[in-house]
């Protein structure tokens, strides 16, 4: 009796606890967040007027979004393209982060500076920097030239090279674009890396030496040790891959919603994009946690 | 060399071409094709950057310029540095940089500890709700949000009262506070990953010696968090640093580096206009732009090359994984 009234004691005071903990969360997320959010998806039905005092709103229905989808006329093109672009990205980091950190994980000479170098883009990811090169004449010349000149990987090379090789017409496409989106590819791989990295680093080595005595191969392994228990993180690099993805400011269709909202199309029709957007990218995003749980391994 | 001499050399070599080194050895190799090719594609923007920023206009238009400037200058820097108003930018930007970091430090290793250690109601609602502010990308809130800034009636609780937060640092100081900065909800995660995996024997001890929640947190948890407190500070810094977004929008008007070099071709052909000269071409304009990058990232890269260690063992450290 007595002990039963000092625990819940004790558990209110704990949730006190917890609530007063998390308040600045809570309150950030009420009013910086979900209020925001919840207007957004009103905006998105109204006609938005910004005047001296405070802004008005008229409603629309869906017009803002009849507007979006089937008046402006670069917005299903940008959001189709933008999509494809990451479905065939994620893919691709993927695999180069996950080679990455098994070739970083190797003990090798000069290892801290390969580790240094695959970082560096994190840190240099900065908006304006990279805004300011898509528009650089300098870098452009110079990569242009070393595309068609002297860069030793020419594109038009190598697509001779596959042709020869008389690989399918729908292999050869995925390998050239590949090959074209290298640098955007390692560019958005630091993060994923390090995620993996960590990974590798908490697989009980005593597995592998359990492996060694049943007489197991480096291949066998990787098939049977180091990717099954890579496998949780592969399922947190897909989400974070697609979700830096979305909020990349160099992604395309995030520029278009942004111009919108300050052009002619305006705040409803803006809000409206960026509302299907999301929509859309959440979805991928489930059906993507779907099919990869389905055959994540978990060790406990 | 003696017979002998020659044959342990001999059988050394034979011995080194097995066929286990062989493939080691190419294992190397092509660790080494992959390190060039990849260090490549990192570092030819930064590079591009600093040879072109110590270039006069007519290199650029020179075919047989490609990396070494043939007229040497350092006017791309003199003029950034007097458009940029550098000095009193970075300074700027480094105090609001900082203190933002450090707000989205306190807040969110509070919040990540209410998360990892106590039950209440609601609380996986909660932890649902930090992954969804991940999610949502910040443009779907940015019009809202603004407006709220624009015509700020302390979120609809008084309205007869309107401020204009635009302009100032109230906006991000808000965000900060409440754990709503730039990917502050990845702060949270980490600071909950880890006060997770700390044992509670700490605290309990605490606890018996008759020290409240917030003397616990502060005297033990706190000291003990120090490897993920570094990585979240570390990391809120280079965002905070790097962000455009909030920053231009929030404070637009405020002399900060992002809006610095985001005006600094404007600002430079205005002023030759002025002064009667014609339009500033393109390259030219890339020229001015590179060495501003530079003077942006240049403090970031100091400071990634100074303590290199905690960012790349920071996954580990704060055993982000397990």
């Amino acid at each position: 009796m007595r002990i039963s009234k000092i625990r819940m004691k004790k558990g209110h005071r704990e949730a006190v606890n917890g609530i007063i903990f998390t308040l600045p969360f809570t309150l950030g997320f009420t009013f910086l967040f979900l209020r925001p959010f919840v207007q957004a998806i009103i905006f998105s039905f109204h006609n938005l007027q910004i005047g001296s005092h405070g802004y008005s709103l008229d409603f629309a229905g869906f017009g803002n979004y009849v507007n979006a989808l089937f008046v402006q006329p670069e917005f299903v093109r940008t959001w189709v393209e933008t999509t494809a672009q990451m479905l065939l990205n994620v893919p691709l980091i993927l695999a180069f982060s996950f080679f990455s950190a098994v070739m970083l994980n190797q003990p090798f000479r000069g290892r801290t500076a390969a580790r240094v170098l695959y970082f560096l883009p994190v840190i240099l990811a900065s908006g304006i920097v990279l805004q300011l090169e898509q528009d650089n004449y300098f870098i452009e010349s110079l990569r242009s030239m070393e595309e068609t000149e002297q860069g030793f990987i020419s594109l038009q090379t190598l697509g001779v090279f596959l042709m020869r090789l008389r690989l399918p017409a729908g292999l050869l496409e995925f390998i050239m674009a590949a090959v074209q989106r290298a640098p955007v590819i390692i560019r958005s791989s630091g993060v994923q890396i390090l995620v993996f990295l960590a990974g590798l680093q908490s697989i009980p080595p005593s597995l592998y030496e359990a492996a060694d005595v049943e007489g197991g191969t480096a291949w066998e392994n990787f098939w049977m040790i180091t990717l099954p228990m890579l496998s949780p993180l592969i399922l947190t690099n897909i989400v974070y891959t697609i979700v830096d993805s979305l909020v990349d400011p160099q992604n395309e269709l995030v520029q278009l919603i942004r111009k919108s909202a300050f052009g002619s199309a305006g705040y409803g029709v803006s809000t409206a994009m960026s509302v299907l957007y999301f929509i859309g990218t959440f979805a991928i995003l489930l059906i993507a946690i779907a099919i990869v749980s389905k055959w994540v391994f978990y060790h406990e | 060399m003696s017979e002998t001499s020659a044959r342990a050399a001999f059988s050394r070599v034979h011995r080194l071409l097995t066929a286990r080194n062989l493939i080691a050895a190419g294992f190397a190799l092509g660790r080494l094709g992959v390190l060039i090719g990849v260090a490549y594609t990192i570092l030819f923007p930064l590079l591009a950057k600093v040879s072109s920023s110590f270039m006069a206009e007519v290199d650029i238009f020179d075919k047989t310029v490609n990396w070494i400037p043939k007229h040497f200058t350092l006017n791309n820097y003199r003029n950034a540095i007097k458009y940029m108003n550098y000095p009193q930018a970075f300074l700027n930007s480094l105090g609001l940089t900082l203190g933002l970091s450090l707000l989205q430090l306190a807040s969110c290793s509070v919040v990540g500890y209410g998360l990892a250690r106590f039950f209440f109601r609601g609380r996986e609602i909660l932890f649902g709700a930090v992954i969804f502010t991940l999610v949502v990308p910040p443009q779907m809130i940015m019009i809202p949000l603004y407006l709220n800034f624009r015509y700020f009636d302390f979120f609809g609780l008084a309205k007869s009262l309107e401020l204009n937060l635009l302009g100032t640092y109230w906006p991000l100081v808000l965000m900060g506070t409440t754990a709503m900065g730039v990917k502050n909800g990845l702060f949270v995660y980490i600071m909950r990953q880890y006060f997770r995996g700390m044992p509670r024997d700490l605290e309990e001890a605490a606890y018996i010696d008759g020290a409240g929640a917030f003397r616990a947190f502060f005297s033990v948890m706190l000291p003990g968090a120090m490897p993920a407190l570094i990585v979240v500070f570390l990391f809120a810094f280079v965002w905070q640093w790097n962000d455009y977004f909030f920053v231009n929008i929030f404070a637009g008007s405020r002399e900060l580096l992002p809006n610095a070099l985001a005006e600094l071709a404007g600002r430079y052909s205005r002023d030759l206009s002025i002064a009667g000269s014609e339009y500033v071409p393109r390259a030219h304009r890339s020229l001015l732009n590179n060495a501003g990058s530079l003077l942006l990232i240049a403090p970031l890269v100091i400071l990634y090359i100074a303590l290199q260690r905690y960012f790349i063992e920071s996954v580990e450290r704060t055993g982000l994984v397990g």
